[in-house]
């Protein structure tokens, strides 16, 4: 029984609408990095496919479904997002507790690609960047991990200790797009 | 004054502004410029150094005389072009470079004193003497010259910055724009098509010409519908391309609330970095005042700008206008009025087969050789070739020099325009930004039906490089005049003839140039200053030159032009900067401690991008020192309980991490006992320290390594170079978890008593001796132990998962002040460690190697590392390199400062006397005293040697005493207590 | 500047940190002389032309990169992980 308190990275942050568009904290959860050792790619989508039910992604790819999900997280490495990780992971890969590094919101609504167009280098209209896709990019100045999620809808994903950095910036974003009206 | 039936403005929207503070009457549509020609305003500025009367010049972005001031206090905008400024109700525009007022200038006076101005009278008369520089005659000379002013306050207004992507890129909306727009969307490529004005369309809607047997304009209209009917087309107005970089990229500055009363919410400006696989470039060009004496004076513009007024504005610059010609394109200005109603009082043309006027009288074979005019222009007089002058009473003069295309963009990656003798102006280079073409007039191809030729032909071209099917475009037919055109640049004769209107250059200032030798075009544009106001030479560029080539007497291809660079129009640095104003500057890092920190009344000090407590003041206490002092008690004498969640985190796992650890630390780690923590030294490849920490092996492959704060990203990036460049052989990967576990230090001799209390399992000396490490559970949350210390005290480390950091922090800190102690916060901490020799990135600052810091035995002898080889290298190891000391006060002045040298007591202090210097400072409760660690050459040979401390900023000498740099406890037995 | 990393593709070059030479990738023998080291750590060409440089595409995949360009026509010509040229090359 713990008797410490648990907080969210975002705890008293959000959720914030302007506009068409709502910027909300996804429930903590299971966050583990997995990135297989050498030659074991294969047998860790095996494990991840068997124990978990989506394959280890492509890079910018996440594999699986809401609630358990692999998104590509960089070279080698994928974040495997909801299940409690399979103990058979640990023979093939480095496997790494993540549940409290990362702060995790959904930016979503009609307007959420023009946002997002405020604050991030690469291109994420849905006819480029599709559901199921991810990057590894910048949001202004903070290393992010982005995956689209629905026709209106992403997961955005950045450092713990920025959670309040990364709330005032995409809501003065959430701001400008919701002040111009749609476009 | 307004033409009835004429103009793209709304006539049922009137809107008020002020100029000067006098109020006027506009319309809906209307800029700032067509709004005071139709209110018969014609002197609106005065120039940059001779205080002239300026007027109105051109319709478009690239004006050169009409640059007023927008707004008040914190949201005033100085040098906003009138030509830009669109009208709405409440405007408050401001003249520039006048007092005290419009009208009446004191600094006119300089304009008699003209005769002394000229090109490099500054640097020829200010000479002596020196002192006066800088003191008198710049300060002088800057309030009496330069344009707008800021206000000083910070700025006010929201900026915003946006990415976009597209396939095609299409610069510019006239006809070749448009028509490039319409061939690309129509195939189905992914198009962004940018126009600098409110409304698409380019010079469509400043000329009354034909396509496709319906007015230009409604041509232009049903294009744009079209377009904006379609998905893959993105239109952006209000948005100049302000320059061409690299793969591609395009920056573009959007207006997006400059013409609105309220911007209610939306930013001012957003700046674009546009991402194109291609680009066509279709920007026009920019048609080009004559010299001659007295041009600059209001009422005098250029031919399409009066054209312009009059289509788009349905405004009339004058009452009687006056044409001034080298080409048969000027005089459709002639024709339009007239057709409108407008009286013309005749076209002067320095062409002797010019066409014939059709209501209006042509002289031919006449150049305009001065005007007259009393704050705005009354009349010209022209002369004939045979030397007979005539004079006519005209309030405007339409002028035309010929065109110059618009090239910039091609220009911008160090790309230089070529010389077309056929139209007498440059012309784009091929190739010069890849995937950039240019169509149209800004490729000097100036009839409308050329213009759609290449636009088409261009959107083809890049529509096959993108590989997307093409689908055969009829281009409409249009307007295809020849460009008639007899070089004209300066009229020959007596007085000023100007070249540059903001910069106040004339042609005498070019040939003086010439005369004193600085004849290369860069050169007498900075002896000049031709080109460098806030147009960049667009309207004086290619004149300036053609007289330089005729007054060194080359040509003017051989002449060339200065160099192009972005960008292409003013863009606020508050624009570039968007999102990085204040805080926006970086990210903030909070601990999970933060809240409660700062709950405690604690100063929070940056760490890089983290915010830490320096301390934590208690009642009563006057002085941060008095704090520091009683949380260092709290640790020597009780426990107290610091954050150190910042340093970062590593965990380094697989079959290889040892021997990846051997590889990049000095000392061994594949030796390092599961369950035990180990103090690291890593250096760089050159042999300097990089950073130091501990490395705990939790697994028998799996490592987890701590960084100092400041170097937990450039130690991540040093290890994945180390992996992936130098030893991809090595089976280990590498996962930053910094952020999962909030970690306390918990130090002390009731250290272990109070974790005890919340432990699970209890520890003790036996089953947790110094350095053990390993899993524990703390108040039913399972997280990690260390046994580390940064104190020399009996001490801990305990992490849990972040989400639990504010929870056990509160519960750690009230445990420890029922026990007598309490938090610390950084400025404790770092005492404790100065007084224990434990060295910081003061000491480790990137000139110390493990020789100087006396760890050169932690090099392993085993074994190769990262950095051994140079670390070697005899210079490193010289004796008589600076060592880490201990410096302690003997003299009557206690106080030590960190940064000051070190001397022998019987030298003078001065530079070359050094004999080392201070890193680290500290008030040690334990001694009652400054103690310091610093380096000294050959200290460690030095100790009890008495010494002088100078800190010749502070102005602070102290006799000191060098000792081992470890003051407190030397044996190290309160560590394993 | 756009800068095509193997993994992630085409990103603006703000992704990306600079280091310097790809000769890095060659790390001496420890006891290969001091002729060499000195080579290895200090000198460098810069080369008016084409060149081979280390990027880490640090707020990307931290993928470390050779990036083959020129630097008078800054026209990218090759990228390459960085980890697949070593192991081609040892």
């Amino acid at each position: 029984m713990a008797e410490l308190l648990a907080k969210s990275p975002c705890d008293g942050l959000l959720p914030v609408t302007h506009g068409s568009v709502t910027l909300s904290e996804m429930d903590m959860t299971h966050l583990t990095s997995v990135a297989p050792y050498k030659g074991r790619d294969a047998d860790v989508s095996d494990t991840l496919k068997q124990a978990h039910g989506m394959a280890f992604p492509a890079p910018n790819r996440a594999t699986g479904k809401e609630g358990a999900r692999a998104v590509w997280f960089g070279r080698g490495q994928a974040m495997l997002i909801g299940p409690f990780p399979d103990a058979a992971l640990s023979a093939d890969a480095a496997v790494s507790d993540q549940s409290d590094a990362w702060a995790l919101v959904r930016l979503e609504g009609a307007d959420c690609e023009n946002v997002l167009a405020r604050l991030v280098p690469v291109d994420l209209r849905q006819s480029v960047f599709k559901r199921g896709h991810t990057v590894r990019t910048q949001l202004q100045h903070m290393t992010v991990s982005i995956t689209r999620t629905g026709d209106n809808a992403f997961l955005i994903m950045t450092f713990r200790s920025m959670a309040k950095t990364l709330v005032h910036d995409l809501e003065t974003a959430m701001q400008g797009v919701a002040a111009r009206g749609t476009g | 004054m307004r033409v009835a039936g004429k103009g793209l403005v709304d006539c049922s929207k009137p809107l008020r502004f002020l100029f000067d503070g006098t109020s006027y009457q506009g319309f809906e549509g209307d800029t700032l410029a067509s709004a005071l020609l139709a209110n018969d305003v014609k002197m609106v500025a005065r120039s940059f150094k001779y205080h002239r009367p300026r007027g109105i010049v051109g319709a478009g972005s690239e004006e050169a005389g009409a640059l007023v001031t927008v707004g008040s206090g914190a949201h005033q905008d100085p040098n906003v072009r009138a030509t830009v400024q669109e009208i709405y109700e409440g405007l408050s525009a401001q003249s520039q470079n006048r007092w005290p007022s419009l009208g009446f200038d004191i600094l006119s006076v300089n304009d008699l004193a003209a005769p002394f101005l000229g090109a490099g009278f500054y640097y020829k008369t200010f000479m002596w003497p020196k002192a006066f520089w800088e003191k008198l005659y710049e300060p002088v000379i800057r309030r009496s010259a330069g344009i707008g002013a800021l206000s000083g306050l910070s700025n006010a207004d929201r900026y915003e910055k946006a990415f976009a992507f597209c396939d095609l890129l299409v610069i510019g909306s006239g006809p070749s724009g448009l028509m490039a727009a319409l061939t690309a969307a129509r195939a189905g490529a992914d198009v962004i098509l940018c126009e600098e004005d409110s409304v698409f369309g380019g010079r469509l809607n400043g000329e009354s010409l034909e396509i496709a047997e319906t007015s230009g304009q409604d041509w232009g209209t049903a294009a744009i519908a079209e377009l904006s009917s379609m998905d893959n087309v993105r239109l952006m107005s209000r948005t100049s391309v302000t320059g061409a970089y690299d793969q591609g990229t395009y920056g573009a500055l959007e207006r997006v609330s400059h013409h609105m009363t309220q911007a209610q919410g939306k930013p001012l400006e957003t700046f674009w970095r546009i991402v194109a696989k291609r680009a066509i470039l279709a920007a026009g060009a920019i048609e080009r005042p004559v010299a001659f004496r007295n041009n600059d004076r209001p009422g005098i513009m250029t031919a399409a700008a009066v054209r312009t007024y009059l289509h788009r504005y349905g405004v009339a610059p004058g009452k009687a206008v006056t044409v001034f010609a080298n080409n048969d394109d000027a005089h459709r200005t002639a024709k339009d009025l007239v057709a409108a109603g407008v009286h013309v009082a005749g076209v002067i043309d320095t062409r002797t087969d010019a066409p014939d006027g059709q209501g209006y009288p042509v002289y031919k074979g006449a150049e305009v050789c001065d005007s007259a005019g009393r704050r705005a222009l009354e009349s010209v007089s022209f002369r004939y070739a045979d030397g007979r002058v005539d004079k006519l009473q005209t309030d405007c003069l339409a002028m035309s020099g010929g065109w110059n295309p618009t090239v910039h963009l091609t220009c911008h990656m160090n790309g230089r325009p070529k010389w077309d003798g056929s139209i007498q102006s440059f012309v784009p280079t091929e190739g010069m930004v890849a995937g950039l073409e240019a169509v149209g007039a800004c490729n000097g191809a100036f009839s409308t039906h050329a213009a759609l030729l290449q636009g088409n032909a261009a959107a083809l071209t890049a529509l096959g490089d993108l590989g997307l099917k093409t689908i055969a475009q009829d281009v409409p037919d249009a307007e295809d005049a020849p460009y008639r055109l007899k070089p004209l640049w300066a009229v020959k004769g007596k007085g000023r003839a100007w070249l540059d209107f903001q910069n106040d250059v004339t042609v005498k200032d070019v040939k003086m140039a010439a005369q004193e030798n600085f004849r290369s075009v860069e050169h007498m544009k900075r002896y000049t200053t031709q080109g460098m106001a806030p147009d960049q030479g667009k309207n004086s560029n290619v004149a300036a030159l053609a007289v330089l080539a005729d007054a060194t007497g080359r040509g003017i291809p051989e002449t060339g032009t200065t160099t192009f660079r972005p960008p292409f129009v003013p863009v606020s640095i508050a624009s570039l900067g968007a999102g990085a104003q204040g805080k926006g500057f970086a990210p903030e890092r909070f601990t999970t401690s933060h809240t409660a920190s700062v709950e405690r009344g604690a100063p929070m000090i940056e760490a890089g991008l983290w915010y830490r407590p320096s301390y934590f003041p208690a009642t009563g206490e006057k002085t941060w020192r008095e704090s520091c002092d009683r949380e260092v008690g709290y640790v020597r004498n009780a426990v107290g309980v610091c954050d150190v969640s910042t340093l970062g985190k590593i965990d380094i796992q697989g079959p290889d991490a040892g021997a990846f650890l051997d590889f990049v630390y000095t000392n061994m780690f594949s030796t390092l006992k599961v369950g035990r923590t180990r103090y690291g030294l890593m250096l760089r490849e050159d042999g300097t320290v990089m950073d130091d920490g501990t490395t705990a092996r939790l697994g028998e492959s799996h490592y987890v390594m701590t960084t100092t704060t400041a170097a937990a990203g450039p130690v991540m990036r040093h290890l994945e170079y180390v992996k992936q460049c130098l030893r991809p052989d090595l089976d280990v990967n590498l996962v930053s978890v910094t952020e999962q576990w909030a970690q306390f230090a918990v130090a002390g001799p009731k250290s272990r008593d109070l974790l005890n209390g919340l432990l699970d399992t209890k520890i003790d000396n036996e089953n947790w001796p110094f350095m053990a490490c390993g899993t524990v559970s703390a108040l039913g949350v399972e997280g990690r132990l260390f046994r580390i210390s940064f104190s020399g005290e009996h001490a801990y480390e305990v992490a849990v998962p972040a989400r639990y950091g504010d929870s056990l922090f509160r519960t750690l800190t009230s445990r420890a002040e029922a026990m007598g102690g309490g938090a610390y916060g950084m400025e404790a901490l770092n005492v404790l460690r100065i007084e224990k020799g434990f060295i910081t990135h003061s000491e480790i600052h990137g000139r110390t190697n493990a020789f100087d810091i006396g760890m050169e035995r932690m090099v392993s002898q085993k074994k190769d590392c990262i950095g051994k080889t140079m670390s070697e290298r005899p210079g490193l190891t010289d004796p008589e390199r600076e060592q880490l000391v201990g410096v302690k006060p003997i003299g009557p002045v206690k106080q030590l400062t960190a940064g000051s040298f070190l001397f022998k007591s019987e030298d003078s202090a001065v530079r070359e006397n050094a004999q080392g210097y201070m890193t680290s400072v500290g008030f040690s409760p334990e001694f009652g005293t400054f103690i310091g660690l610093g380096f000294l050459s050959n200290g460690r040979a030095r100790h009890g040697e008495q010494m002088l401390m100078v800190d010749h900023l502070r102005d602070v000498v102290a006799r000191v005493e060098i000792c081992d740099p470890v003051f407190f406890d030397p044996e190290g037995g309160r560590v394993r207590g | 500047m756009r800068i095509t990393c193997p993994l992630c593709g085409e990103r603006d070059r703000r992704e990306f940190y600079y280091v310097g030479d790809a000769v890095a990738l060659n790390r001496p023998d420890p006891d290969a002389g001091d002729v060499v080291w000195d080579d290895y750590v200090h000198n460098r060409d810069n080369p008016a032309g084409v060149t081979r440089d280390l990027w880490y595409h640090e707020s990307g995949c931290a993928s470390w990169i050779v990036v083959t360009r020129n630097t008078i026509t800054h026209e990218v010509l090759e990228t390459a992980l960085a980890s697949d040229v070593k192991e081609a090359t040892s």
